[in-house]
């Protein structure tokens, strides 16, 4: 197990090159001149104005932009490694301090999609299990399959109008993730509160996973109860619900624990356009308006986050495959 | 049983798909509106008339109009046209470039496998709608860039499938045969390999159809898609938002319209995975 683990630790080296050559260079790719970009914004007088040669190209000197390429990659990436994203170009705060209010807001967003999608998804994957075919199982697959279709951003703008525009059901706030001065809240006030805004946005971002795990625990589910233990637990006497419960989902979970680290991904991605409709400061946002302002340093520090996020998911639903089924042994084969 | 027989069979199996054959039905009459888009369309998408600002669908407006008195059936119909080519085309990039790397990872093995995987892997960590977004964002809107864009970042999922394919097909007793009968590596790979690992990317690049369209209409909506002149369902969704409380009929066409083609492939896309391989219909 433990090899195993520094194993894939070892693997993910070479991705994290990756990952920042590929970020690196499209933003090299990018046209329009950082250095020039850059003292345009501290020279905000001179909008529109040409500036000096002098001033470009001594802000070129300042970041090392007159250096060759590589020169300029290594030392990005040595900054990177100290977790030095550099300051925005639109308001010259520390990237990192803008991450840092960012990132958990968008870890809180994902964690409770996922956490939803699963409670939802799953018992409805096992009831469509129970008699395949017949008409239950029709009626989710065929309900699941609709939202699985229909644009999250669409269903934002109608959930918008009718719950919280006050034109019909004014129920939730119409945006954010908290309520001016509820900082000061208690601890359970201030969570009900940053919950009550979340409803909507994470109706958004969950119900079109419903359809892929549901499906997944289904098939899951119905592979399990073909085999020969299974019958042996109805042999034995014990009530359909028990073997159900701890015989069947037990073992039909272990494929579902590794679609976890895949939904992540998509989540991020799908936060750009959630967050933006529902103005929520999370990182889809910020990187939505940094991409508008093009504010290279923070579009680049969040691809590199973000790409980084998934690889860590991707290694935490192998490790937890691991943990979950002991039949499963690696690096022990000698 | 020859090539020509298997996709006869596969067709055959399709065409019990009942909800399946409806969304290819579905698809041929969009395909159809996109071609002949000036004539079902019936007013010109872009022509301004001030004395008819949203209206509610009536006989001349089948779909009412928007803002600026523009007859918002036309610009759907026209929208149709972009959707479907955005679709089509970046899928038919992505497929190309994924077929390429995944052969030759799963071909050749060792190193070039290696290397080629490590890439999926890094690209299949990208955020790819925000990298879409930040190199849209610095090569200007327009739908050839939509296009190429999508098609160059969304290949890891194809490049994944037709490596496994190869990997699996490659030592089998035909594969071994064609070698030995002298056939070279590009023959073996693209006349013996790939028409076998055909399949399952067929599957694949149908739901991507679907994706890649709500991927545009998404990037339109947020004002990144093609330019605000051209109307795309994103774009009409876009607009709508300031009247959504005076306007329904601007939100919910467009809306729809997605929703239906997105149905429409993503069935087809289902009935072919039943046809092409049984064994996956639980």
């Amino acid at each position: 197990m433990t090899r195993y683990f520094f194993q894939r630790m070892l693997l993910m080296i070479p991705t994290l090159i990756g990952i920042t050559i590929v970020t690196f260079g499209i933003m090299k790719l990018a046209p329009g001149d950082p250095a020039e970009l850059k003292a345009q914004t501290v020279q905000g007088t001179l909008k529109g104005g040409s500036l000096p040669e002098e001033i470009i190209a001594e802000t070129r000197k300042l970041y090392g932009l007159d250096k060759p390429v590589w020169e300029q990659y290594a030392r990005w990436v040595w900054r990177l490694v100290r977790l030095d994203f550099g300051d925005s170009f639109k308001d010259h705060r520390p990237v990192l301090a803008k991450l840092k209010d960012a990132i958990p807001i968008t870890l809180c967003l994902s964690f409770a999609t996922i956490a939803i999608t699963y409670i939802i998804a799953i018992p409805l994957g096992v009831v469509a299990a129970l008699k395949p075919r017949g008409w239950l199982d029709q009626l989710i697959a065929a309900g699941l399959f609709i939202l699985y279709s229909l644009p999250a951003f669409w269903v934002a703008m109608l959930l918008l109008v009718f719950f919280a525009g006050g034109e019909y059901w004014n129920w939730f706030p119409l945006t954010g993730f908290i309520s001016d001065g509820a900082e000061r809240l208690p601890l359970l006030n201030r969570f009900a509160n940053i919950g009550w805004h979340l409803v909507l946005p994470i109706v958004c971002l969950t119900y079109g996973g419903f359809a892929f795990l549901s499906r997944f625990s289904r098939a899951s589910m119905l592979e399990v109860i073909r085999q020969d233990f299974i019958r042996t637990a109805r042999a034995k006497g014990l009530s359909e619900w028990r073997v159900l419960v701890r015989h069947a989902l037990r073992n039909a979970m272990i494929p579902l624990v590794t679609l976890m680290g895949t939904l992540l991904p998509a989540l991020l991605g799908g936060s750009v356009i959630i967050e933006q409709i529902f103005a929520i400061p999370g990182m889809g946002r910020l990187g939505f308006e940094a991409v508008l302002a093009r504010d290279y340093p923070v579009i680049m520090a969040i691809a590199v986050i973000d790409a980084v996020l998934t690889l860590l998911s991707l290694l935490l639903s192998d490790l937890l495959y691991v943990v979950v089924d002991p039949r499963i042994t690696f690096g022990s084969r000698s | 049983m020859t090539r020509e027989a298997y996709w006869v069979l596969v067709w055959r199996q399709f065409c019990k798909h009942k909800l399946a054959l409806a969304g290819l039905a579905v698809i041929g009459v969009m395909a159809i509106m996109a071609v002949l888009a000036a004539w079902v369309g019936r007013y010109s998408p872009t022509a301004y008339d001030l004395e008819a600002m949203l209206q509610p669908p009536s006989p001349a407006h089948w779909f009412g109009t928007d803002e600026l008195g523009r007859d918002v059936w036309a610009r759907m119909v026209h929208g149709t046209r972009v959707s479907l080519q955005i679709g089509f085309v970046a899928v038919g990039i992505y497929v190309a470039v994924g077929i390429l790397l995944g052969a030759l990872a799963g071909y050749y093995g060792g190193w070039v496998d290696l290397w080629i995987s490590r890439l999926i892997e890094v690209m299949y960590c990208f955020p790819t709608f925000f990298l879409i977004l930040a190199v849209l964002a610095f090569v200007g809107p327009s739908i050839y860039n939509i296009m190429i864009v999508i098609g160059l970042t969304s290949w890891p999922g194809i490049a994944r499938l037709v490596r496994g394919e190869f990997l699996k097909l490659r030592s089998q007793d035909f594969v071994q045969a064609s070698i030995a009968a002298g056939a070279g590596d590009i023959r073996v790979m693209f006349r013996h390999l790939l028409p076998n690992a055909l399949a399952p990317v067929l599957v694949s690049a149908t739901f991507g159809v679907a994706s890649a369209i709500l991927v545009e209409s998404s990037l339109s909506y947020l004002g990144f898609g093609v330019p605000p002149y051209v109307p795309t369902w994103g774009s009409i969704l876009s607009q709508a938002q300031e009247f959504m409380d005076i306007a329904w009929w601007l939100t919910l066409s467009p809306g729809l319209a997605i929703f239906i083609t997105i149905t429409a492939f993503n069935l087809v896309g289902e009935g072919l995975r039943d046809a092409i391989d049984p064994r996956l219909r639980v």
